[in-house]
């Protein structure tokens, strides 16, 4: 694991995600910050689902953790980058981990590799014994 | 606890209409609770009205999937009625198609389809 990785722009948020009420509240936060960056409605829905995936896996997977949520500069284009950390199992298999339809639980294996198609950026960071960082941005058209 | 979403029965037909933002557990209940109500009432259809829902994501997807697949086995067919188009959009890019599941674009045309028994898709072998 390389370590926290500071969003890039200071005033971002972050909740702990450990019950399932938490899932929820960490995609009604990012809906929030995709409404305010003014992504088309179908790219909210996208994020916020993304969001909802990978929050899941955070407390089902890692056993629990944080997100962390704001808006994002690069150039002239503004996004959302929502970044998930758990200090959890980490995942000893990354590829078998994003190919659709695979699960250790009881899932559709859709959650890891559904995310990552949901969004423009994706970023995983895993140990395992460590932990897992996932970081996901959308950008406004 | 965690709430409950209502089911409505209409002569033959359970209706539920999700109006909250479901946690997990939610979605759970809902669907043991239909089923229970299912052969509670002996209703021949269940319509689920996602108009007011702005995600569908795989674990509410699943349940969407698995409770007409329970009803069917059952004796009642499932109609997933409201779909956003936003919600279509992300749902297949997630890799979920929802084969299984029937849907009509309006609650009065999910009603439509349950009332008319000759619209029943040929069971799967």
């Amino acid at each position: 694991m390389s370590g926290p990785r500071p969003l890039p722009d200071a005033d971002h948020e972050t909740i702990t995600i450990e019950s399932n009420d938490d899932v929820v509240r960490a995609r009604q936060l990012v809906r929030t910050l995709a409404q305010r960056c003014k992504l088309s409605l179908v790219d909210q829905t996208k994020l916020v689902t993304a969001a909802s995936e990978l929050a899941r896996n955070t407390l089902v997977y890692g056993g629990g953790g944080v997100m962390r949520t704001g808006l994002v500069r690069r150039d002239s284009r503004v996004g959302v980058t929502a970044v998930f950390e758990d200090s959890g199992p980490g995942i000893p298999d990354l590829d078998l981990a994003l190919t659709d339809g695979w699960t250790s639980g009881g899932g559709l294996g859709l959650g890891l590799s559904g995310a990552r198609r949901l969004v423009d950026d994706f970023t995983l960071d895993t140990e395992v014994g460590r932990g897992t960082q996932v970081a996901v941005t959308k950008w406004a058209r | 606890m965690t709430e409950r979403v209502p089911v409505l029965k209409i002569g033959d037909v359970l209706l539920v209409s999700i109006q909250v933002d479901l946690e997990d557990q939610t979605v759970l209940d809902l669907q043991d609770d239909l089923a229970a109500r299912i052969v509670a009432t002996g209703a021949s259809g269940v319509v689920i009205d996602i108009t007011a829902v702005e995600i569908v994501d795989s674990f509410v997807g699943r349940m969407l999937a698995t409770t007409a697949a329970i009803s069917r086995m059952l004796d009642a067919e499932t109609v997933v009625v409201g779909m956003r188009p936003a919600v279509a959009i992300t749902l297949v890019e997630l890799g979920l198609s929802l084969g299984g599941v029937r849907t009509a674009l309006t609650l009065e045309k999910g009603l439509d389809m349950l009332a008319r028994p000759d619209s029943r898709p040929p069971a799967k072998p």
